[in-house]
């Protein structure tokens, strides 16, 4: 099913929450709600459910106005941030439950309803776990009874609010890869919130990044991380250094020394910040490249962490350099260094920030 | 021995001081709670067999347990539905007042059962009481001086049991186990006999409890709007007192032994009820 949010607007007493949203996301899609707290995502998904109303705005199924129609109507399966499982009724039961409450014309028979219950079960894997009650359950076997639950009513739409938030690492990981495969199985149209931006990317066909209410940019994963439409993008998804510099005909320039191999979008002169990741920032021998100090150095993992201050520049810059990298005998706490970026996007210092959505120029 | 018997019920804890803290609550509880009981055991056994049956089971004895045992039974039942109303208007809704509200709920606990004996009679009395008046004349309904006085005043005195064990109850429930429901379907009936009555069944039972005990020995506000006719609204409590006026001890105490067994079987099969419910909804078995 295809749902279209048109101009949604949500406030709480003072606090906006949602500020003239749109977004449309499409039949089987899976979209991932990413942002801070407090940015809007949480309540977005709500309004989609019909746990909340919009102030203004409509919210709209395969095209049919849903804005006024209750949650009980709407067909969705949510999944709660801590499951909201209901706790006298065994696994079994919750999953039943939405199945039980139907109306007594279209409610199945108790022999169709065990039928899609173990069905059920089996798909999310835990059939041996169906006269438990939920407090015997791990928090990855929670996650999955409340899926199960919100399945077994046939959703039009699934809506899952941060749904590995509760779990460890290790879980959350093993979790994220099953619901991937489940959803290219079941094609069902979904959104999911989270905080994460390692979860959005490796698991979202498409990623709406979220900030202050506003939607700041909608894009695959590939177009996110490397096209962000705003400096608050670019922070959000990934580590990120923020030098301030002059844009001089296209070329991002710090103390008359021009640092980037590369440098987009196309913007006009003037002052500049420009963000590089620290995967892009490499050391050279090149002795007319930008100097800089090292202040610390982490050697642990695939990559060697290498914290410096760069010369004539208050703020530190991170660069993550190959352990197999030739430079790094010679990367020592004070030594002297250059420093060149294989990539800097630039965001004007002066003009207005860049529009809040659509996609990167 | 005395050692084999105590390892054998205690299971290996980090709470250090088993022994000295069971020792102690079980003197405590025999000093406040037990000896006097014995003692009412104690008295009517001194009557003999032919006596007791003969204080403890004669007419107006029996009207008194069914007045006792009904009325009690009936207020608790009421306390439950309007107490778990009252408890969720308290803790699901925002409204100015709440806080006199919730205050309120307190009075009959704190005010004097005399006190409240008197203002309800004077309230619900047939000739002149501003609830009382009305009722008897458009429903010819006569509530001070009749059994459904004692039931009035028992329903006074229980409410603050069933709210206050409610409450906490309430406030921790998640409001998310109602969302999910209505996310599946539910309406909002389903939604109270399905998730949330079940889950509210231990602490409404608790509620139900604590009111019904409450209402066996209520004495001081149900005298004066009872009437106290022998066999008509008569509760045990007075009929004890009246025994003991007239230095009747042992008729006094065999109706009072009569009456523990009986509370203490209701109170013993609510508590098992409630350890049944319990079971079943709990969050951390």
């Amino acid at each position: 099913m295809r749902i279209d949010v048109r101009n949604v607007s949500k406030r709480f007493q003072d606090f906006r929450a949602l500020e003239r949203v749109s977004l449309t996301v499409n039949d089987g899609e899976l979209v991932a709600l990413l942002g801070p707290s407090g940015s809007g995502k949480t309540t977005l998904l709500r309004c989609i459910s019909g746990l909340d109303f919009p102030d203004a705005g409509e919210i709209l199924f395969d095209g049919d106005d849903a804005s006024s129609s209750h949650v009980r109507d709407r067909k969705v399966g949510f999944v709660f941030q801590h499951y909201a499982l209901f706790r006298h009724m065994t696994v079994f039961e919750n999953v039943a439950f939405g199945l039980r409450v139907k109306k007594r014309a279209e409610r199945p028979t108790p022999d169709v309803i065990k039928e899609r219950v173990s069905t059920l079960l089996r798909l999310v894997q835990i059939e041996q776990l169906g006269g438990r009650y939920p407090s015997q359950l791990s928090g990855g076997q929670r996650q999955r009874v409340a899926l199960a639950r919100a399945l077994a009513i046939e959703p039009r739409v699934l809506l899952l609010d941060e749904p590995f938030g509760a779990l460890d690492a290790k879980v959350r990981k093993e979790l994220r890869r099953w619901l991937r495969r489940l959803h290219s199985d079941l094609k069902l149209t979904s959104v999911f919130v989270t905080h994460d931006q390692e979860e959005a990317l490796e698991l979202a066909d498409r990623v709406v990044v979220m900030g202050a209410g506003r939607i700041e940019q909608v894009g695959t994963p590939t177009e996110v991380y490397d096209r962000p439409a705003s400096p608050f993008v670019f922070e959000f998804l990934g580590n990120a250094n923020r030098i301030p510099c002059m844009v001089e005909n296209g070329h991002a320039i710090l103390d008359g020394i021009p640092f980037a191999r590369h440098t987009a979008p196309r913007i006009g002169d003037g002052p500049a910040i420009a963000f590089v990741r620290p995967h892009d920032l490499e050391i050279v021998s090149d002795v007319r490249a930008l100097p800089a100090t090292i202040r610390h150095v982490t050697a642990a993992g695939p990559v060697a962490k290498v914290e410096m201050a760069l010369d004539g520049l208050q703020a530190m810059v991170e660069a993550e350099i190959p352990r197999s990298s030739e430079h790094l005998p010679d990367l020592v706490v004070g030594a002297k260094v250059n420093v060149v970026a294989r990539e800097a996007r630039v965001f004007s210092a002066n003009a207005a920030p860049p529009p809040a959505a659509g996609p990167a120029a | 021995m005395a050692r084999g018997f105590f390892s054998s019920i205690r299971k290996p804890s980090v709470l250090p001081g088993f022994g000295p803290a069971l020792g102690f609550a079980l003197f405590y509880l025999s000093l406040i709670v037990l000896i006097p009981l014995a003692g009412v055991f104690w008295k009517s056994a001194q009557l003999g067999w032919h006596d007791f049956v003969l204080a403890a089971f004669s007419p107006r004895a029996l009207a008194a347990y069914r007045l006792t045992l009904v009325a009690s039974l009936s207020a608790a039942i009421v306390n439950s539905v309007f107490g778990l109303l009252v408890a969720w208007v308290l803790t699901r809704y925002r409204f100015p007042g709440r806080r006199i509200i919730d205050g309120l709920v307190d009075l009959p606990f704190a005010l004097p059962t005399a006190v409240a004996g008197i203002s309800l009679s004077a309230l619900f009395s047939s000739n002149n009481g501003w609830l009382g008046k009305p009722l008897m004349d458009w429903l010819g309904w006569k509530v001070a001086y009749t059994p459904s006085g004692v039931f009035i005043a028992l329903v006074f005195i229980g409410l603050p049991f069933v709210v206050r064990t409610l409450q906490p109850v309430l406030e921790d429930m998640e409001p998310e186990a109602e969302e999910a429901a209505s996310s599946l379907g539910a309406t909002r009936l389903q939604t109270f006999v399905r998730v949330l009555f079940p889950a509210l069944g231990p602490a409404l039972l608790t509620g139900f409890a604590l009111a019904f005990a409450r209402a066996l020995g209520e004495y001081g506000s149900v005298i004066f709007i009872a009437g106290n006719l022998p066999m008509k609204s008569e509760i045990v409590p007075l009929l004890i007192m009246i025994q003991l006026a007239q230095f009747k001890v042992g008729a006094a105490a065999a109706i009072a032994a009569v009456m523990l067994v009986a509370s203490f079987a209701l109170l013993l099969l609510i508590n098992i009820l409630q350890r049944w419910a319990y079971r079943r909804s709990s969050a951390d078995a």
